[in-house]
């Protein structure tokens, strides 16, 4: 509807602002008076703390205080307690380590924040803090994944005995374990699902005010939603959420680490209530890379039983999670309730044992990162279909058509409890082999051998899980100029919601499109059901709420359209932001202006067209978007260099409400899948557990022109039937269907060689080396 | 970053002069190596000299069968001169290669050779090229320029001027990219010139170097089957996250038989 309406590719708002540096991140926040800070890291990855001595960062000139965990815990700094809880079969619960703020006696991993320094400016402050004397003790470390979860590794928390923080299981495994070992096929593999790092544009910032007759500090911080970071930053204060302002201006990305409550953010609140005055301290890109939260960090070993027709028969998976030296918000429930739930994803199979180990290493913790748990698990279940195609003698897509979820067992209940209520995966596969000219492959792969490369080509059909908690309130306002404002629960963190929510409003009452103003991310003004943006669920939670809100103002309007066009409410009719009876008409913006002046009411009507709207929907009605990407790369066999020169993705994420945003979405998220199969790697040194990539020098971020050519088409055939939109998540499928494309693709690439799996990221090294070891395998 | 004094003089005399009275001063040439380490407060001199107004090491020109580029000249311009392609492709499509658009418009060939960073690509350049190194002090053959991880043979307070580079009857240049930085993982230059060829590897060792066998087979042909069978020893060669020493001895055996293809 309209040129503005849902539906229609209308170019962001936002990016005039954001394009020409109009844009205002909490680093333009800057008070009179504001004292800097910086903190002394620690420089080990395990040490004991024998004794802090600050006197030489005190005599640096400009430094004004030194602040340590113990003094903030004396001040009311409660622990950061992750709100996670797990029992084992037996009903043992997980072990969570408590995390103090700035922790006095002990460093579990380098860079964790260990000492505040406050000073006149950020240049005194950091020389202050290089001056903070540690008498440490260093202890032995561990870091991998995979060796933290064996018997004997050395244990990071020995008060617990292990790093297993818990051992999860979703049942027994011995008739799993029956069934796959007299199945006519097995297959069986072992995943490395890599360490990342998130590196959002914008490092975290924080700056502090406090207000001390109202007892109130105001807090300027990245986040996601400045609801939960009003909760979750009051808790560790140690204050009434009231007494705690969150105000969070434009955000440069946030990917699920900025949702997250972070230690230095807590210090630099609890010291501008603490000294009165406000504080400021800004990270910069090193910081961010040994503090913000790491993403992934899994292993994986599964075990897949098939009958003579290729059909999966039963499913034993067991996931190691490598969750850092404490628990972080959600780490651990990343692969068991949190996206991880998803499995086994797309995958009709019965009969399924999971386990999964969360363990504490000497690590940044590691918490959400795009996709949450669910591209670890649709990796998973891709690269067990690639094994049990070779396997069973199947094409990899036939493997897929026998196993994936019919369109006509929908609704279907997954082994873990979800209801997909739409997705025609099969349908969806076909479409995308016929769009990527999957049957024209065996020519290109031709031509491309004449270049003396290797070409191939992979599929990936993938299930995400949309939604997060299961509220969200908006609120639409129109004031006394007929100007409509959304005050807005969820959080744009680039999202582009000032567009879409303006596209709703205009489709739904009419008003024009640059009439609709958007306010987010100030405790004082954000709804108090307000949540945020992640999980995929702003269009299904915050979108709905919308829609009821905008509802609930065509109601009241009626009344008031009717008392001044001296009608019958009931015979009021509304449409393309006219109020009608009859021939009389009034336009919205005019109930409007009407509506704040209470003489023009009817009886019992209050002033004001203010609407809205809590929403809250069934807690397990996620919503489950979906697609098949198909990647084709060309291999240089002598260097085992890769490159993409072919990537076609088929998202079902619903009804699109604007299809430009939705392509940026599917974009960035291939964009950071191929990332982490092509490039990156956040490398810990195995023995002094120092983190190896620790710049943009050694981490490989992906590349302009590693994905010049991705096509992004949508499937709009079925909508969601749970939410009043129909829409689906649109933000995170792309890293769920990247990954395993593409190494699938380089996989079969490899075929003349033998080579069956590579571990991401797949180096050129690694390639080169995978090559050397198939020949020599071939020539013994 | 820590205060300093700075300096931004017109004559080279006066880049001596602040030399020899400052506490501990640094030479600026583009920046793009020496201000991420005093950001990083890694490096903290009292007074930086910056040479970017000193006509003399600007520039590039021909002198009989040389091509003198001043040491102030940044990458892209050697990228995108007439006179250095007419002269030598491989060295207008090296500097061509280095890291991304900005670094080449900041980072300097005067800068780039002083620092010997092992990953550097100009140091195959210099010692594949058979170049001279100018300095205000003297001539520095490039043999005896590079003597370890980021040393050279500049003494203290010594400029380097110019680089001086004879012409060579054909040469190449092949680069494997750091996935992250842009750095050469490995660099090749193979060059003929009327009596020898050269070859230099920059990326894979400490410093560049001239793996003196592969020289010798190619003077006698140059041809990639000539170097068929020759190896370098991964024990002298560099080893990281992100390429192990026997991959780069082999990388390197690769673009080098890349390089003499494209020009044998
Ligand atoms: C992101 C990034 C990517 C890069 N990628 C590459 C790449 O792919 N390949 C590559 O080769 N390089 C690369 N570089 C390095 C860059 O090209 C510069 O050459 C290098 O930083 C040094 O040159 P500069 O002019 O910036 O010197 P500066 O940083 O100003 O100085 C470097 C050092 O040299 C000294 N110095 C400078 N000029 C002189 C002189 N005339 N005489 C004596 N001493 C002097 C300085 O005192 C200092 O110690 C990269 C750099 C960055 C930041």
């Amino acid at each position: 509807m309209g040129q503005y309406g849902i539906g229609q590719p209308v170019r962001r708002k936002e990016d005039v602002r954001l394009l020409t540096g109009k844009g205002r991140y909490t680093d333009d926040i800057h008070f009179d008076g504001q004292l800097w800070a910086a903190f002394f890291r620690s420089p080990h990855a395990h040490a004991k703390i024998k004794s802090i001595d600050s006197a030489a960062a005190l005599s640096v000139a400009g430094v004004r205080h030194v602040f340590t965990g113990e003094d903030m815990r004396k001040g009311g700094m409660k622990p950061l307690v992750a709100d996670i809880n797990f029992t084992d079969r037996k009903g043992n619960k997980m072990y969570k380590p408590v995390r103090h703020i700035l922790p006095s006696d002990r460093a579990c991993y380098v860079g964790e924040p260990l000492v505040m320094v406050l000073a006149d400016s950020a240049e005194a402050a950091r020389a202050g803090a290089e001056l903070i004397e540690i008498d440490f003790e260093t202890l032995p470390n561990i870091t991998s994944t995979a060796k933290a979860a064996e018997p004997d590794a050395y244990v990071l928390h020995p008060e617990h005995g292990s790093n297993i923080a818990v051992h999860w299981e979703n049942s027994a495994p011995d008739e799993v374990d029956a069934l796959i070992a007299q199945a006519p096929h097995k297959v069986k593999i072992h995943l490395v699902n890599n360490r990342l790092i998130v590196a959002p544009m914008e490092p975290r910032c924080a700056v502090a005010t406090y207000d001390a007759k109202e007892d109130v500090i105001t807090l300027y911080s990245p986040t996601q939603g400045v609801r939960p970071a009003q909760a979750g930053f009051a808790g560790l204060l140690g204050i009434d959420k009231k007494k705690l302002r969150v105000i969070s201006l434009d955000v440069g990305g946030g990917f699920g680490i900025r949702s997250k409550r972070y230690p230095e953010t807590a210090a630099v609140a609890w010291a501008a209530k603490h000294i009165n005055q406000p504080v400021k301290w800004r990270g910069d890109r090193s910081e961010t890379f040994v503090s913000d939260h790491h993403g992934r960090d899994q292993v994986n070993d599964a075990v897949m039983g098939l009958d003579k027709n290729g059909r999966v028969i039963a499913l034993r998976l067991e996931t190691i999670v490598n969750v850092g030296a404490y628990s972080g918000d959600n780490g651990p429930r990343l692969p068991i309730d949190g996206g991880g739930r998803i499995i086994p994803c797309g995958y009709d199979i019965e009969k399924f044992y999971f386990s999964v180990k969360p363990v504490y290493t000497n690590t940044v913790p590691t918490d959400t990162y795009r996709g949450a748990g669910r591209p670890e698990a649709n990796y998973i279940m891709e690269r067990l279909m690639d094994a049990a195609a070779e396997e069973c003698g199947l094409t990899r897509d036939e493997i897929r058509r026998r196993n994936l979820i019919p369109l006509s067992k929908m609704p279907y209940r997954t082994q873990m409890n979800f209801v997909y209520d739409s997705g025609d995966f099969i349908g969806t596969m076909d479409k995308t082999l016929e769009l990527a000219d999957w049957k024209g492959f065996a020519s290109r792969r031709k031509e491309t051998e004449k270049r003396g490369k290797l070409r191939g080509i992979g599929l990936a059909s993938f299930v995400e899980q949309a939604g997060g908690r299961p509220t969200e309130e908006m609120r639409v306002k129109f004031d006394e100029n007929g100007k409509a404002t959304v005050f807005s629960g969820t959080f744009s963190h680039g999202q582009g919601h000032e567009t879409v929510y303006a596209q709703m409003v205009n489709d739904y009452l009419g008003v024009p499109f640059d009439q609709i103003d958007f306010v987010q991310g100030d405790t004082d003004t954000t709804p108090p059901g307000g949540v945020g943006t992640f999980g995929s669920r702003s269009s299904m939670m915050g979108g709905v709420a919308i829609k009821r809100s905008c509802g609930q103002i065509i109601m009241k309007g009626k009344k008031i359209a009717a008392h001044l066009l001296q009608a019958d409410p009931a015979a009021v009719t509304f449409e393309n932001g006219l109020f009608r009876v009859g021939v009389s008409s009034i336009s919205i913006q005019d109930v409007a202006r009407a509506a704040s002046d209470p003489a023009k009411l009817p009886e019992g009507v209050t002033p004001g067209l203010d609407e809205s709207n809590l929403f809250e929907r069934e807690p397990d009605l996620n919503n489950f978007p979906n697609g098949c990407h198909i990647c084709e790369v060309e291999v240089d066999p002598e260097l085992g260099t890769i490159e993409i020169v072919k990537y076609t993705a088929l998202d079902d994420c619903g009804v699109v409400l604007n299809p430009l945003i939705v392509h940026g979405q599917v974009y960035g998220g291939v964009a950071q899948g191929i990332g982490q199969a092509l490039t990156e790697d956040a490398i810990y040194d195995a023995e002094s557990g120092q983190l190896l990539a620790g710049s943009f020098m050694d981490y490989g971020m992906p590349r302009a022109h590693h994905l010049s050519m991705i096509e992004a088409h949508f499937t709009d055939d079925q909508p969601c039937k749970t939410n009043d939109l129909g829409v689906k998540g649109a933000g995170e499928a792309g890293a769920c269907g990247a990954p395993p494309a593409f190494v699938s693709a380089v996989c079969d690439a490899l075929t003349p060689y033998g080579v069956k799996h590579i571990d991401m990221p797949l180096t050129p090294e690694r390639v080169w080396t995978a090559i050397q070891q198939a020949k020599a395998h071939k020539a013994a | 970053m820590q205060p300093f004094n700075y300096h931004r003089p017109t004559e080279l005399a006066d880049v001596v002069k602040i030399l020899a009275n400052s506490e501990d001063p640094k030479l600026l040439a583009g920046g793009m190596t020496l201000l991420p380490t005093l950001k990083q407060r890694l490096a903290a001199p009292s007074d930086l000299i910056d040479l970017s107004r000193i006509p003399n090491l600007q520039g590039i020109c021909e002198d009989k069968n040389e091509i003198i580029i001043g040491a102030m000249t940044c990458h892209a311009d050697v990228a995108a001169s007439d006179m250095v392609r007419a002269f030598c492709p491989a060295l207008a499509d090296l500097a061509g290669q280095i890291g991304d658009p900005a670094v080449r418009h900041r980072g300097t060939i005067g800068g780039s050779v002083a620092n010997a960073d092992p990953a550097a690509d100009y140091p195959a350049a210099v010692l594949g090229l058979n170049a001279t190194i100018e300095t205000n002090q003297r001539r520095i053959k490039n043999d005896d320029f590079f003597t370890g991880l980021f040393e050279t043979a500049l003494e203290p307070g010594e400029i380097i001027t110019a680089l001086r580079f004879p012409r060579p009857k054909r040469a190449q240049y092949q680069k494997f990219r750091h996935p992250a930085s842009g750095y050469a993982v490995v660099g090749v230059m193979v060059a003929q010139f009327d009596a020898k060829a050269r070859m230099a590897i920059t990326g894979a060792g400490p410093n560049a170097f001239r793996p003196h066998a592969f020289e010798e087979a190619l003077t006698g042909s140059f041809t990639a089957k000539a170097i068929e069978g020759l190896t370098l020893d991964p024990d002298e060669l560099l080893s990281d996250m992100h390429a192990s020493a026997a991959y780069r001895a082999h990388v390197a055996l690769v673009l080098a038989k890349r390089a003499i293809g494209l020009i044998s």
